[in-house]
């Protein structure tokens, strides 16, 4: 039983992260991801929709058809995000100020429909719930380390603004890592979120290979 | 009948997806109820907030209830004024600016002297990052123009530097900066041009 929430965690973070693995999500992530701060936003964002989708969808899967499972999923989804929406500018508007624009573009996620279909319409609703954790906070390192690695070298800054995401608590977490930095302004521009999605993605293809080749040469530790 | 087999007949499928949708229209209408006034209130207090920003000082009247809608360059504009010993001291109004994405939403705050007292960017959707330094959070750019009037700098100079004016653009990002200089002389010019409506001049009291 632990061995299959370890596996759905691994998959989550790692093995099966929605941006570098799955390659999903890419038009929200190559768009928010000018600074830490808007990926770590929309990361949160999104967490908590896939979340709460994918618990919603598996406690309603053996009720729905297969032939019409996309637009029920779709129309769930959309709903989801639409009171998350509303009910964050009624109750919590200072979040809702700095959340608001990535919120609606939640809706076009396809990661949270790749959830629903992939994992949350076969599987329990407990199994479901952590994949939808899990995806969510794989989603949101993707999302942090791409923000970052593009701020770092387009603004010289890293979490420049935490604080009006999360309060003025959390303004320790605002580095200027090169002072004076001039800015290089490609790596902030759409270009940049390619480039440097491309270099991390490679990253995570030589990590994966040398970790495999490591466990192919010491089969007796891997099978420990 | 099994559930299995059920799933599979085409009337069972309408019928889903009909109550699929009745039931989030029935859940997004019901939120809507239940959000719409603390929404409302929200973003009144927002607006409050923002008046509050352009217009420093305490002023008689309650902004939000003096108010003038007056034509505009773009449609009606609504004019919040407030007073001091029963004189029209100061004005405060939209002004909508073309940016790099769209509308750049500034509220403007203008002396009797037809002097800017403040300028505030309440909704915009420029680049995160680039654009965005037009909010005082983000940036002390918006603060240039307090103290500014049309006479100085002169119209020729109410532009950003790149059009040989006097405001700062930002590094890659002259359209944002550039909207907003426009949107701001244009209500300069719209103050100067119902002046006396504006200030109440006649002495009507609302």
């Amino acid at each position: 039983m632990n061995e299959k929430y370890a596996r759905i965690t691994n998959d989550g973070l790692w093995n099966n992260n929605v941006v570098f693995a799955q390659m999903l999500a890419l038009c929200p992530t190559l768009a928010v991801t000018s600074s830490a701060t808007n990926g770590l936003g929309m990361g949160l964002a999104t967490t908590a929709v896939l979340l709460l989708s994918n618990i919603i969808i598996s406690s309603v899967r053996q009720l729905v058809s297969p032939e019409v499972r996309i637009p029920v999923y779709i129309v769930l989804i959309a709903t989801l995000v639409t009171l998350v929406d509303m009910s964050l500018n009624a109750w919590a508007h200072e979040l809702y100020k700095v959340l608001g624009l990535f919120i609606a573009l939640i809706v076009v996620n396809c990661a949270i429909l790749g959830r629903a279909e992939a994992f949350a319409s076969k599987n329990g609703m407990v199994d479901s719930a952590l994949d939808g954790l899990m995806m969510g906070v794989g989603f949101t390192l993707s999302l942090v380390v791409i923000g970052g690695v593009r701020e770092i070298f387009g603004s010289g800054t890293l979490f420049a603004n935490a604080h009006l995401l999360l309060g003025p608590a959390f303004s320790f977490l605002e580095m200027t890592i090169v002072p004076q930095y001039k800015g290089f302004l490609l790596m902030i521009l759409p270009p940049g979120g390619f480039m440097v999605v491309g270099l991390l993605l490679a990253a995570k293809r030589v990590i994966d290979r040398r970790s495999a080749a490591k466990a192919a040469a010491m089969p007796s530790v891997a099978t420990v | 009948m099994k559930l299995e087999e059920l799933r599979e007949k085409l009337v069972y499928q309408g019928l889903l997806l009909g109550g699929v949708a009745l039931l989030t229209s029935a859940a997004l209408a019901f939120a809507s109820r239940a959000t719409e006034a603390d929404i409302k209130a929200a973003e009144a207090a927002d607006l409050k907030q923002s008046l509050a920003q352009v217009l420093p000082g305490e002023y008689e009247n309650d902004l939000l209830k003096d108010t003038v809608t007056l034509p505009g360059k773009e449609g009606e504009v609504l004019v919040y004024r407030g007073r001091r010993a029963g004189k029209v001291d100061a004005v405060v109004y939209q002004v909508i600016g073309h940016g790099y994405a769209g509308n750049i939403v500034c509220v403007m705050g203008v002396s009797r002297e037809g002097k800017i007292l403040g300028v505030r960017v309440i909704n915009h959707k420029e680049t995160p990052g680039l654009g965005d330094k037009i909010e005082p959070a983000k940036g002390d750019w918006i603060h240039d123009f307090e103290g500014k009037w049309l006479g100085e700098p002169g119209a020729a100079k109410w532009a950003v530097k790149k059009d040989g004016g006097v405001f700062d653009q930002f590094a890659g990002a002259t359209i944002t900066p550039r909207g907003v200089v426009n949107a701001v002389k244009g209500g300069l010019e719209f103050f100067e041009g119902n002046k006396t409506q504006l200030l109440d001049e006649a002495g009507t009291k609302p």
